[in-house]
């Protein structure tokens, strides 16, 4: 469970968010510039708040109020950003062991045989088709065991029958490991087809929340 | 004359010079190209000063600071430690004048980094120094032998800090430059002529192979 209640200022937008999130699959949906991406970041440590506080599973990641400010790499979250961002200087067993933590429950051989990523591990990653580099991305973020995932728009690079093929892959994700998940798109059938909620943002303000089939109607 | 004694002095002051720059250049070239902080400018100015100050001048500094009844050379006079007209001048002043060079082009590598690697290795639970270590310093590499490269050119040319704090004494701090400079001046030419030959093709050789390491990693400059 994360409870988002955060306050951010980017020169005139202002993100302003009270949110509790404790489904399976958190849809946050929107046009561009809604401020999606931000509240990833902001789970994520990578930009902080003005005022707020941000708790997963009763631990306090940020409090403006107490200070308390945990730094990304120890906030255990995977984050999963559009432009995937693969080391290109590792090999792909590389990468996806880069965040793995001794004695994590989620082992190399389970994570590779859900996304299928197994015959990549010896290859560099500038051989990776598109579709290859989304799992591969995929496969290291649950590699570091994380209390969430954060997946940001991970389809919108991908033409259509690309997405056709990933989207079970991540389906297969949410339905085997559990993990829960974050994921941000401004795709309706995405959103559909995905969530158990739907929060609908614009302009940095939630504008509606709850079940999919009723808020994207 | 004994080339090969000064050839071998010069070389072997050059990468110990050039090893001395490695570790605060990379600590200055991270703080300049990834944090903002109060006196950044003010720092950057000084890293980048001897640079463009005379040589000489930053040899007479050294020569205050160092000399056994300077600030620094008390200190370490009082510790059984001579720099002043000793092959530590030489390496002293090679390391100052080549710094510069090492941190501008290790941290405009350093800038090059995506830092969205960085925040991604962050969140995979990567310490600071982690990610330093395993993501920003490797993608740097082209970058980091380049500014070794010419900190090391640099070092083995040195001359006016050199001549300032360490001398010409033969078999002790003469270097090929000084040396070529200490002939020429006393009408031994055709000696001043050899150590010419032999600066030319270590030059020559320094440029072939940083060339060479750059287009076998695959990163033109």
């Amino acid at each position: 469970m994360i409870a988002i209640d955060i306050r951010l200022e980017q020169g005139t937008f202002v993100l302003e968010v009270h949110e509790r999130l404790e489904t399976r699959v958190t849809v946050l949906f929107g046009p561009s510039g809604a401020g999606k991406t931000t509240i990833l970041d902001a789970i994520a440590g990578l930009r902080t708040p003005a005022r707020g506080s941000i708790v997963m599973n009763g631990r306090t990641l940020f409090n403006s109020a107490d200070r308390i400010n945990v730094p990304p790499h120890k906030r255990h979250v995977g984050y999963v950003s559009q432009d995937i961002a693969l080391f290109p200087h590792l090999d792909v067993r590389r990468n996806v062991t880069y965040g793995q933590r001794p004695g994590q429950k989620l082992s190399l051989e389970a994570v590779t045989a859900i996304l299928e990523v197994g015959g990549l591990l010896d290859r560099g990653v500038a051989m990776l088709s598109g579709g290859e580099r989304q799992r591969v991305a995929l496969a290291r973020a649950l590699m570091s065991a994380p209390d969430v995932l954060l997946l940001d728009e991970p389809l919108a690079a991908v033409d259509l029958e690309l997405r056709r093929r990933i989207l079970p892959y991540l389906e297969r994700v949410r339905d085997e490991l559990a993990v829960p998940i974050l994921y941000v798109t401004h795709d309706r059938d995405e959103a559909r087809r995905f969530a158990d909620r739907v929060v609908v943002l614009d302009r940095g303000s939630v504008i509606r929340a709850g079940d999919p089939g009723v808020v994207l109607q | 004359m004994d080339t090969w004694q000064i050839t071998r002095f010069t070389l072997m002051t050059a990468v110990a010079a050039t090893a001395l720059m490695i570790p605060p250049g990379l600590a200055l070239a991270w703080l300049l190209a990834r944090r903002r902080f109060r006196g950044r400018v003010l720092l950057e100015t000084f890293v980048s000063l001897p640079l463009v100050m005379p040589p000489v001048a930053t040899g007479l500094i050294l020569l205050l600071l160092f000399s056994p009844r300077g600030p620094i050379g008390g200190v370490l006079t009082r510790m059984g430690i001579e720099v002043v007209f000793t092959w530590r001048a030489v390496v002293l002043a090679m390391t100052v004048m080549g710094l510069p060079l090492f941190v501008r082009t290790v941290r405009a590598g350093f800038e090059q980094v995506d830092r969205r690697y960085e925040a991604i290795a962050g969140t995979l639970g990567a310490s600071p120094l982690r990610v330093f270590f395993s993501i920003t310093l490797p993608l740097a590499l082209p970058a980091l032998a380049a500014g070794a490269v010419l900190g090391f050119a640099r070092a083995i040319g040195e001359f006016g800090a050199t001549i300032m704090i360490a001398g010409s004494i033969p078999g002790v701090t003469r270097t090929l430059p000084v040396a070529i400079y200490t002939f020429t001046e006393i009408g031994r030419d055709r000696d001043a002529a050899v150590l010419l030959a032999v600066s030319a093709g270590i030059a020559f050789i320094a440029l072939w192979l940083s060339n060479y390491l750059t287009s076998r990693a695959g990163l033109r400059p």
